[in-house]
């Protein structure tokens, strides 16, 4: 191709603004999602020590160790930050065991259900017709099916215990994320750049992985930190009925639900589980309002 | 006005000589509205009706037209991005909406779109490198070999080559066209459709865009399809203009000829609408009745009917075939309507609107 | 019927006797990711009574914020910095935000580029036409009525008193611009801000809308803004014509004068950018360069970069405003007359 005879213009490109500066500018100016962040930032760094010790034998030990002679204890004494349990073990150390595990129960379940969730909501809101009516059904379906239900079948099947309750949750969140994306699939499969594409005779495969998956990607990781508090609340609630996680496993639910048979000599045992939940819970619904609001320049104020 | 020279002369004369580049027949797209209790549609919405024209190669065709008149629709046919209900598309010979894959594969190189909205039309989420190679899977290049063509396709629609790896809305209006331009270019085609490429632009800027199509095509020896509601850049850029109305071609005619010219009435209200600073050889506004009928089941009649201001009879009975005005010459100049009448006999239909 | 204005110095515009609105060094600023910056910078202009005054420029410009600032109608992102917007005595710039709302509707009023958003869907035609009358003023429904059927005829909408009774989606484009007329006109406005009115129409139902707002405008008395970047338009139908550019106006006058005769390079520019049939088969001309961002402004002349008359003071001091003939204004140290094409 013969270059260009008259001189290019150095036409002047507008300069890049950036997501990580509106990131940082909007946590300086809305101070609720600076608190949010921070309480979020805290928890998953206690999750993610917790997940280390309930996944590394050796350091089992440390929410394993029972000391029959100071059970019970409140926090703040003999050396034990948040106390003892029934079983003389250390809270500290369990809450965070506990708070590991909610958080690898809660990514997990949510990894899975946008995998899932993703595919089938882009294929049908892509393609429509057929294929998009069958798999509206299937979500439909999944949508409305009560989780317990599913819980209970699948701790029929498998033993009690974590793998059910991840297993369980993820099979009816999938729902979730496949509605939006494929919402999304629909109003973006009418964009001229798909057209575009079309046009240039890029297959539909290439489009809907070139294309398609990479704009519903905000949505995706909005929805997905509210989806991991879900997981989380879900996994605590079977856990505390005692389908989920069995004991010695510290999950958090589990801790609640041992706790009440001593609220009456030793409510912390119960109570300072609960916090946990509703701070990581809490702090992972902040997480997902200041994504949602990165994304959204509407929101922006003077 | 007297009209320049200068143009009569630039190419050679379209319908002289020669095969036509795209040629098509009968071309029909409906859209069913409503279905009965088993699906099967009941009421359609004839977006285009039995459309026949040409276009020959290094013409610019305009396709004008207002909101409903099928003009968009008109210029996805072509490309086979939407299916046709009926009809022919013939591309150099080739049946482009009977044709196998592998035909369709090999008329998606020859045959590009660029498109009206500059900030819808590129993945946001792309580099412009990607955006700009999409179509060149084909040509099994390096990595290498991929980015000095972009390269070179950025400079052949003058953008500076640090745009590269740019995204989309890091780029102005006028510059995300050239993007779009650019990857058209890329697979080489010879036949571009460009459905409304500078209605969202600015005037200052829209004049660039102009400029580098125009060069463009002489350059890369292209055929335009140029759909456009614009009359004045319809003056400037246009060989032979196509007047849409509600799905149906009713006038089309070389340039001059038909801005000076006229015969069908809606082509004479639409270029007297026009605003007296851009128009030209029409004095007075010839002033519609009513308002678009609705394209829903329409009747087997003139669809201007119901707004002309020189209905006859038979224009309420009968669908008027798009014939020539004047036979035999080399300038074609065909209209459907029963009642055509050059601006010379027109009475003075313009009046208040109330 | 020009609007004779001296300009003593910037910011301090004498206003004319004749004058329904008058302007004086208004300043809106925006906040945007790069800090803050005036969208509409110092603007200064009137409006005379009966008088349809095209404000013209391309994006960006500042002439939407223009509009939303008289209004007072501006986005959280922005706000009223200075200036006055004398509005037959009234300065629209510092009254309460209870005092505009009596304001808004009665005394000034706005149109809309897309009339399907500014409709409320929800409601009929006739819901908010006396919705309207009846927030500012103490009739009862049966008179709100009358007075919506009425005005709807006024704007050439035939079968009113049933039209009244249908929702917007029932009306076509140009019908439901009609309809935001007759809902910006039904209690008489001194001033109607037309922001885009046509721009989204069909260029025949535009000739009858432009026409409709010309025949209001003689009926009623009213003066009109009319906000556009389609100098067909303006030239159309209003009597005089204000260019902007980055934020600024640089040239004032009749519109007649103005197309026959533009001073300032950038308006040279833009009439001569507009294709037809006279740049057949040519280039046609072009502005050079592009219209800078508000975070780079240059520190001089905002249009020096990319003009063809630069000299060296266009580079050093901001030009003012200032008068250039009786009737016009002009915002440059070097502007050189159109050569005739």
């Amino acid at each position: 191709m013969s270059a260009v005879a008259e001189a290019v213009e150095p036409l002047e490109l507008v300069a890049a603004p950036s997501r990580f500066r509106d990131s940082v500018a909007l946590l300086r100016t809305n101070k609720l999602a600076l608190l949010g962040a921070v309480v979020t930032l805290v928890f998953f760094g206690i999750g993610a020590v917790g997940a280390v010790i309930v996944l590394v034998p050796s350091l089992q030990h440390l929410y394993l160790d029972q000391d029959l002679v100071d059970t019970l204890k409140p926090p703040f004494t003999s050396g034990h930050l948040l106390g003892t349990d029934n079983f003389g073990r250390d809270m500290a150390w369990r809450i965070t065991a506990g708070t590991g595990i909610s958080l690898l129960v809660g990514v997990a379940v949510t990894l899975v259900s946008v995998l899932v969730g993703m595919t089938l909501g882009a294929v049908a809101g892509y393609f429509r017709g057929g294929t998009d009516t069958v798999i509206s059904a299937l979500i439909d379906f999944t949508w409305g099916f009560p989780l317990l239900l599913v819980a209970v079948i699948a701790v029929g099947i498998l033993q009690p215990g974590l793998t059910p309750v991840i297993v369980a949750v993820a099979l009816v969140n999938w729902a979730g994320f496949a509605r939006i994306i494929r919402a999304e699939a629909i109003s973006l499969r009418e964009r001229e750049f798909v057209e575009a594409a079309r046009a240039l005779g890029v297959s539909h495969l290439r489009i809907l992985v070139r294309h398609i998956v990479p704009n519903t990607v905000a949505s995706t990781l909005v929805m997905s930190s509210y989806y991991v508090a879900y997981a989380v609340i879900a996994e605590a609630g079977l856990s505390f009925i005692g389908m989920g996680a069995q004991p010695p496993t510290p999950s958090l639910g589990q801790m609640i639900a041992s706790g009440r048979d001593y609220l009456y000599v030793d409510s912390w045992m119960a109570i300072i589980p609960g916090i946990a939940i509703a701070l990581v819970v809490l702090g992972l619904n902040t997480l997902g309002d200041g994504l949602r609001d990165i994304f959204d320049i509407r929101a922006r104020r003077w | 006005m007297p009209v320049s020279s200068a143009a009569t002369t630039r190419h050679r004369s379209p319908a002289a000589d020669g095969k036509p580049l795209l040629a098509v027949s009968g071309l029909t797209k409906r859209f069913p509205v409503e279905r009965d209790v088993v699906g099967r549609p009941t009421s359609w919405l004839s977006a285009v009706d039995e459309v026949d024209f040409e276009i020959y190669p290094g013409e610019t065709l305009a396709l004008v037209g207002e909101s409903g008149s099928g003009k968009s629709t008109l210029a996805r046919l072509l490309l086979r991005l939407i299916p046709a209900t009926s009809g022919t598309v013939l591309f150099d010979g080739l049946d482009v909406h009977r044709a196998s894959r592998q035909q369709l594969r090999a008329f998606r190189r020859r045959a590009q779109i660029v498109f009206q909205d500059p900030f819808g039309s590129l993945d946001p989420r792309m580099r412009v490198s990607s955006i700009v190679a999409e179509g060149m899977g084909h040509l099994s290049l390096s990595r290498r070999e991929r980015r000095k063509r972009v390269l070179e396709l950025l400079e052949l629609v003058q953008l500076p080559p640090q745009a590269i790896d740019r995204f989309p809305h890091e780029f102005s209006g006028g510059q995300r066209q050239r993007v779009s331009i650019a990857r058209a270019l890329a697979v080489n085609p010879t036949f571009l459709v460009a459905d409304e490429p500078v209605s969202a632009l600015d005037v200052s800027v829209q004049s660039h865009i102009l400029n580098l199509l125009h060069d463009l095509r002489a350059r890369l020896r292209l055929t335009y399809l140029f759909v456009s509601h614009d009359m004045s850049v319809v003056h400037h850029i246009a060989d032979r203009v196509a007047v849409m109305y509600l799905g149906k071609i009713v006038e089309i005619a070389p340039a001059e000829e038909l801005f000076q010219n006229p015969r069908h009435p809606y082509t004479q209200a639409l270029l007297s609408s026009v605003p007296a600073l851009m128009r030209h050889g029409i004095e007075r506004r010839l002033v519609l009745q009513g308002d678009i009928p609705s394209p829903i089941d329409p009747p087997q009649a003139c669809r201007f009917a119901s707004r002309c201001f020189r209905p006859i009879e038979r224009c309420r009975s009968q669908v008027p075939p798009l014939e020539a005005i004047d036979r035999g010459g080399e300038r074609e100049h065909l209209v459907a309507c029963f009642n055509p009448a050059p601006l010379s006999q027109l009475q003075d239909h313009a009046h208040a609107p109330r | 019927m020009s609007v004779r204005q001296q300009v003593a110095s910037q910011g301090a515009a004498a206003s004319s006797d004749d004058a329904v609105l008058d302007v004086q060094a208004m300043t809106t600023e925006v906040r945007v990711r790069r800090g803050v910056f005036k969208a509409v910078d110092g603007v200064s202009f009137a409006v005379g009574r009966g008088e349809i005054l095209g404000i013209v420029g391309e994006s960006g410009c500042g002439k939407t914020m223009t509009a939303l600032t008289l209004m007072r109608l501006l986005p959280p992102s922005a706000r009223v910095q200075g200036g006055h917007a004398w509005l037959d005595g009234v300065d629209l710039l510092s009254l309460s935000p209870a005092a505009m709302r009596r304001v808004r509707g009665k005394e000034i009023s706005m149109v809309f580029q897309e009339p399907m958003t500014s409709l409320d869907p929800a409601f009929t035609v006739g819901d908010q036409i006396v919705e309207t009358i009846r927030a500012h003023e103490d009739v009862g429904k049966e008179e709100a009525l009358e007075r919506a059927v009425r005005i709807l005829e006024d704007v050439g909408i035939p079968n009113s008193g049933k039209r009244l009774r249908d929702y917007p989606h029932q009306f076509s484009g140009g019908m439901r611009q009609r309809v935001m007329l007759a809902i910006a006109l039904v209690l008489r406005p001194k001033l109607v801000v037309a922001d885009e009115p046509t721009t989204a129409l069909d260029v025949t139902i535009q000739a009858q809308i432009l026409e409709l707002i010309a025949a209001l405008r003689s009926e009623f008395g009213m003066s009109v803004i009319l906000i556009t970047h389609n100098l067909g338009v303006v030239h159309e139908v209003a009597d005089r014509v204000a260019i902007m550019y980055a934020g600024e106006i640089v040239e004032t006058g009749p519109v007649r004068e103005i197309f026959a005769d533009p001073r300032h390079p950038y308006t040279q520019g833009l009439l001569r950018s507009i294709p037809g049939l006279a740049t057949r088969g040519r280039h046609l001309p072009v502005i050079p360069g592009r219209v800078p961002e508000l975070s780079e402004l240059p520190p001089a002349c905002r249009f020096a970069p990319r003009c063809a008359n630069r000299i060296e003071r266009c580079e050093q001091v901001h030009p003012r405003l200032e008068a250039h003939t009786d009737a016009r204004e002009l915002r440059c140290y070097n502007p050189t007359p159109l050569a005739r094409r």
